[in-house]
Parts: structure tokens; C-alpha cells; sequence
């Protein structure tokens, strides 16, 4: 037991320190590409939170994006009007999207299975028409921009070529990570993961299924909240497209690819998708839809649990042969 | 008066033109339990053949529409054989993912053959005069739209209740396998509920493109309108579906013509709503 717990931690630490090798490679190796790569961040942060609530729990959601966008919308609204310390504003996105998040889990809960997407879809276009709508705070479809941020601990300026952000987004994304694990091995977190399993069996066990989802739904929400305010803050802008249905409906794919209920699935699935997407897309965006496509496709039909999936198949293979079939 | 009458017959064609497309996925939803968010390419494919065969090759409104369902459908064939069939009973996750997937690929394909540009399906001169009903003049289309969506009805509910292949297939939604043991071969029966609910969408599709325009990323921007509509009906039931479409066509049509400025936010909110109260929709089944 002992032993395989000391197995499992020695696991994480290599995992993370790839995690920041490959985040400081990054830097070295692209330094006039360090703007996509922040967004890459983001955008893992947001898929992290789609697998906390979608790989963990079991509940399929399409309308994350609208956590990320309270997140985004939060602290660009704060720093236009005058709070300009990147960490606050970090915290400003994570506090609005675990409101979001207490809020969309409080409607998305009451359904169950397809009505329950359904809702998830309907609350992010409600968010976008609403954020739309509210031009005065928002800016519309203009976007908000003039985002103005302070120095990172009074010392480092957020340039020009996003060295501070890229990062500031890279610490934000290990921290993040680092608490996620532990998370998700809490014995809350494999509550979690018995809710998706079998919920009448853990309702029959005596626990409640609705707070410990909605609990999940806050968690989710504060981290796509935080991928939302770093959005913001390394991009200085933010547009209506960060609380659309494409960006939901992308980091499910993303997720999918790399691997429903793996933390390390989710980072791959954005790296691999996002690099993708910005060669290919370049060239084409229709060739890039047929790509996406293609890729969905092939990923349902031959490895169902995505790239990690696949990589474990192969690594348990060995046990699995003299298990037998299990 | 005269723009409560204009809204009310707007709502009712576009009520209608959203049930001839959404039924088909209701069926395909709730009798063979397959989430089809592909469902709106499906359209957007009989779209673009009606397009070419009216516009290009100068063919007939008629001529358009049977060739447009007969082409759709036979597309579809390979796909339900080679992708669709292994993911009947799979979860709904597995096969949102699926299905996407054939809406990005028919996107990318149909743009890469017909250009980036909205297609028109130019209607015969008897269906773009209007109409003089005696209290009011309304488009001849509109009121053909609307005859569609209620012989579509009709006939739906006849075949399900009252025919032979009705009986297999509600059967075969019952219980597949008590239904195999018996003697129906269920693979059929999904084959030809599968074609029908292709061909409705397809008819949809190009009698519907007056509302909802035929344009490369249609499959994409009307996938959630469809999938809603069905979800708030009740998948599978042919009552849920019109119910749905006249209340959200009314909702969507009403808030477009008094606030224009509020885009889908009536829309979507009157969804949340229906969805809250009625979690399995209007006429769903419960599991």
C-alpha cells in the first residue's frame, strides 16, 4: 500500500517537473511566439476545469467557456476601473468564476444527461447575449480593451513580447495543477469519481450527490476563472468570443483528445490541439474544420480514452497479460 | 393588430420549418437513442444539392426538393454504416464528440467543393407571390411551408402508430433484443428510421432555407437551435416537437421582431426555463 502511494507521488513530482521543463523549453525555444503559448495556458487552465467537472464527475458540459468569460470579463472590468496588481485580478477572475461556476452548477444539476448539456449550452449563449448586451461594462462586440496592468510585484512590466506573462501564466498554471492533484486524490475527490460511477449507489451509501457536484462546479469555476483573468491580462483585451460556444465546445475537444479524467490529458490535449490549430489553420481554416473532424472521429472510434488513455493502454498492457483480460 | 397577425404567421412557418428538420433528430434521439448533433449537416447537405440542381443546372423547385432528399440520403448511407453504427448505445458524450466531428468534416468538405458564399434555392414563381386569405395577404412560401410541416406530422404519426413498420419499431425501441428474438430485424429498422430522419432533415433543409439560410457554417450555427428544440420537446415524441417548435418559434420570432437588440437572449432564457420545469421535456419519456 505504502509502497504504491510512494510510487504514485514520486509520479506526480516527475510529472510536474516535465510540466515546467516543457513550460521553460517553451520559452527558450519560441521566444516570438511567447503570445500563443500564454494562451495555450489559458486555455489548459479552462480544459483543467472541463476535466474536474466532466472527467471527475461525470457531467458533460458545453458552456464552460461562460466560467472563463466571468473570469475574463471580472478582472478586465477591475483593472479598467482601477485595480492593476495582476495577482488581485487573478483572484478577482477565480472568486467571479466560482460565482458563475455555484451559479451554473445550481441550474445544471437539477437535469440529468441530455437535458442537462442542453443547459450547459444555453447558459453560455445567455452569458455571451448578456455580455453583449451590457456594452456599458462589457464593451459589446467591440470587445473591452485598455487593459492597463501594473507591474507583477511592483518589479516586472508586462512587455511587449509577453516574457511576464507567459511566466506569471506558467507558475499560475503549476500552482494550479499542483492543488488540482491533491484535489482530485482527497477522498472528495474520489467521491467525485464514485458519483460518476454509480450516484444512487453513493446516495445509498449515505452521501449527497448535489453539494459535492456543486462544491466541484465552485472548484471548476475559480479555475476557469483564473485561466479567464490570465486571458485577459496577457492579451489586454477581451472579446465576446471568450464566453462563446466555440470555445466551450473547442476545450471539450481539446480535453477529449488528450484524455477525459487525467489532469496530464487535459495539458496534452490543449498543447497538441492548439499547435495544430495554429499551423494548420493558417493555411486553411476549412482544412482545419475537416482536420478537427477527422480527428474527433478517429479518437471516438480508436481511443476512447484519448492520448493519455492510449499511453496507459500501452504502459498496463504488460500487467494486463498476466492478469488476463480484465 | 396587423403586427400581432404578421409575428403570429411568421412564428407558425418558422415553428414549422424548424419541425421538419427537427423531427428527424427527434427520432433519431429518442427511438434509436443517438445524439445527433450532425443532424443540421444533413440539411445544410440538401441545401447546397437543391442549390446546384435549382440554380445551376436550372431543374425545377420540385425536381430540387426529391432530388436534394434522394441525394442527402444516400450520403448518409455509408456514414450510419461505417461511423454511426458503433456508436448506437455508446454513451452520450462518445457520441456528441462523434457526431461533431461529422459536422466539422461536412463543413470543411462542402466548403472546399462550393466556396464560402450563401447559397439561394430560388423559389418557382407560384411560391414567391403572395396570397390574399381574405383578412390578409401572406407569401404563398410561408403558407407552403407551413402545409409541409403538418402533412410531415400526419404522416409521421401514421407510420409510427398505425403501420406494420410502426409496430417493429416501436418494438424495437422497447427492447431491442426481445424484438430480434422475435423475429424483427432491428438492424433494418434502424437503417430506415436512419434514412427517414435524414430525408425529413433534408426536406427541411431546403424548405426551410428562407428562414434559416444555406451558408457553410449553417450545421454549426443551427446545431444548437435543433438540438434545443428536440430537448425541450422530448426526444422521440412527435406532440413534444410541434409543441416545442410553435413555442420557440414564437418565443425566438416575437423577440426578434420587438427587441431586436436582445439577439437569441429570449430565446435561450425561455429554454432554461422549460428545461428547469420539465427536465425530460414536454412529452419525454422517462428512463
Amino acid at each position: 500500500m505504502s509502497a504504491s502511494t510512494d510510487r504514485r507521488w514520486l509520479r506526480d513530482v516527475i510529472g510536474i517537473a516535465l510540466i515546467i521543463a516543457a513550460g521553460l523549453a517553451g520559452y527558450w525555444l519560441f521566444p516570438d511566439n511567447l503570445a500563443l503559448l500564454t494562451r495555450v495556458i489559458a486555455a489548459a487552465l479552462l480544459v483543467l476545469s472541463i476535466d474536474l467537472i466532466t472527467g471527475y464527475c461525470g457531467v458533460a458540459t458545453l458552456g464552460q467557456a461562460s466560467l472563463f468569460g466571468a473570469g475574463a470579463y471580472a478582472a478586465g472590468i477591475a483593472c479598467v476601473n482601477g485595480i492593476t496588481e495582476p495577482v488581485t485580478l487573478i483572484l478577482i477572475g477565480a472568486v467571479a468564476g466560482s460565482v458563475a461556476g455555484l451559479l451554473m452548477g445550481t441550474i445544471m444539476l437539477r437535469a440529468h444527461g441530455l437535458a442537462q448539456l442542453v443547459l450547459s449550452i444555453a447558459i453560455v449563449q445567455l452569458f455571451h447575449e448578456a455580455a453583449n448586451k451590457a456594452s456599458a461594462y462589457t464593451g459589446g462586440s467591440d470587445g473591452l480593451a485598455g487593459l492597463m496592468v501594473s507591474p507583477l510585484f511592483g518589479m516586472f512590466a508586462f512587455d511587449l513580447w509577453g516574457r511576464t506573462a507567459y511566466l506569471f501564466g506558467l507558475a499560475l498554471l503549476v500552482l494550479v495543477f499542483i492543488i488540482l492533484k491533491f484535489v482530485v486524490s482527497s477522498p472528495f475527490g474520489m467521491l467525485c469519481r464514485g458519483i460518476k460511477q454509480d450516484p444512487i449507489r453513493i446516495r445509498a451509501m449515505g452521501s449527497f450527490v448535489f453539494p459535492v457536484l456543486l462544491k466541484m462546479f465552485v472548484i471548476s469555476g475559480a479555475v476557469a476563472g483564473m485561466g479567464g483573468a490570465l486571458a485577459a491580462i496577457s492579451t489586454q483585451v477581451v472579446g465576446l468570443d471568450s464566453v462563446s460556444f466555440e470555445l466551450s465546445a473547442n476545450a471539450l475537444v481539446m480535453l477529449v483528445l488528450g484524455g477525459l479524467g487525467s489532469l496530464y490529458g487535459a495539458l496534452v490535449g490543449t498543447v497538441i490541439f492548439m499547435g495544430f490549430e495554429h499551423f494548420v489553420s493558417a493555411i486553411n481554416p476549412f482544412h482545419w474544420m475537416t482536420m478537427v473532424g477527422a480527428l474527433l472521429i478517429a479518437v471516438v472510434l480508436a481511443a476512447p480514452g484519448g492520448l493519455s488513455g492510449l499511453l496507459d493502454r500501452f504502459s498496463a498492457s504488460g500487467h494486463r497479460a498476466k492478469r488476463g483480460k480484465a | 393588430m396587423q403586427t400581432v397577425l404578421s409575428i403570429a404567421i411568421d412564428a407558425f412557418a418558422y415553428g414549422m420549418a424548424l419541425f421538419i428538420i427537427c423531427i428527424g433528430l427527434s427520432l433519431t434521439m429518442g427511438l434509436m437513442r443517438v445524439v445527433n448533433l450532425a443532424h443540421g449537416a444533413f440539411a445544410m447537405i440538401a441545401g447546397y444539392i437543391a442549390s446546384y440542381a435549382a440554380r445551376d443546372l436550372g431543374l425545377g423547385y420540385a425536381v430540387a426538393i426529391f432530388l436534394a432528399i434522394i441525394g442527402t440520403v444516400i450520403i448518409s448511407i455509408p456514414i450510419e454504416r461505417l461511423l454511426y453504427r458503433r456508436i448506437y448505445g455508446s454513451p452520450e458524450l462518445t457520441q456528441v464528440l462523434m457526431t461533431i466531428g461529422i459536422t466539422f468534416c461536412v463543413i470543411g468538405i462542402t466548403n472546399y467543393f462550393f466556396g464560402p458564399t450563401l447559397k439561394t434555392i430560388p423559389l418557382p414563381g407560384s411560391l414567391s407571390q403572395p396570397i390574399d386569405v381574405g383578412f390578409k395577404t401572406i407569401a404563398a412560401h410561408r403558407l407552403f411551408v407551413m402545409a409541409c410541416g403538418l402533412v410531415v406530422a400526419g404522416g409521421l404519426w401514421f407510420l409510427i402508430e398505425k403501420t406494420d413498420f410502426g409496430i417493429k419499431l416501436r418494438a424495437t425501441v422497447d427492447n431491442a433484443a426481445m424484438a430480434d428474438a422475435l423475429g424483427v430485424r432491428t438492424q433494418v429498422v434502424y437503417a430506415i428510421s436512419f434514412a427517414i430522419a435524414i430525408g425529413l432533415a433534408a426536406l427541411g433543409g431546403v424548405v426551410g432555407a428562407e428562414f434559416l439560410p444555406i451558408e457553410p457554417y449553417y450545421a454549426l450555427r443551427y446545431m444548437v437551435t435543433f438540438l434545443v428544440v428536440v430537448s425541450v420537446g422530448g426526444a422521440g415524441s412527435i406532440p413534444g416537437a410541434v409543441v416545442a417548435c410553435l413555442l420557440l418559434g414564437a418565443v425566438d420570432t416575437t423577440g426578434r421582431y420587438l427587441m431586436p437588440e436582445f439577439g437569441n437572449f429570449f430565446f435561450y432564457a425561455a429554454v432554461i426555463a422549460i428545461v428547469c420545469v420539465f427536465p425530460r421535456g414536454f412529452f419525454g419519456r422517462a428512463q
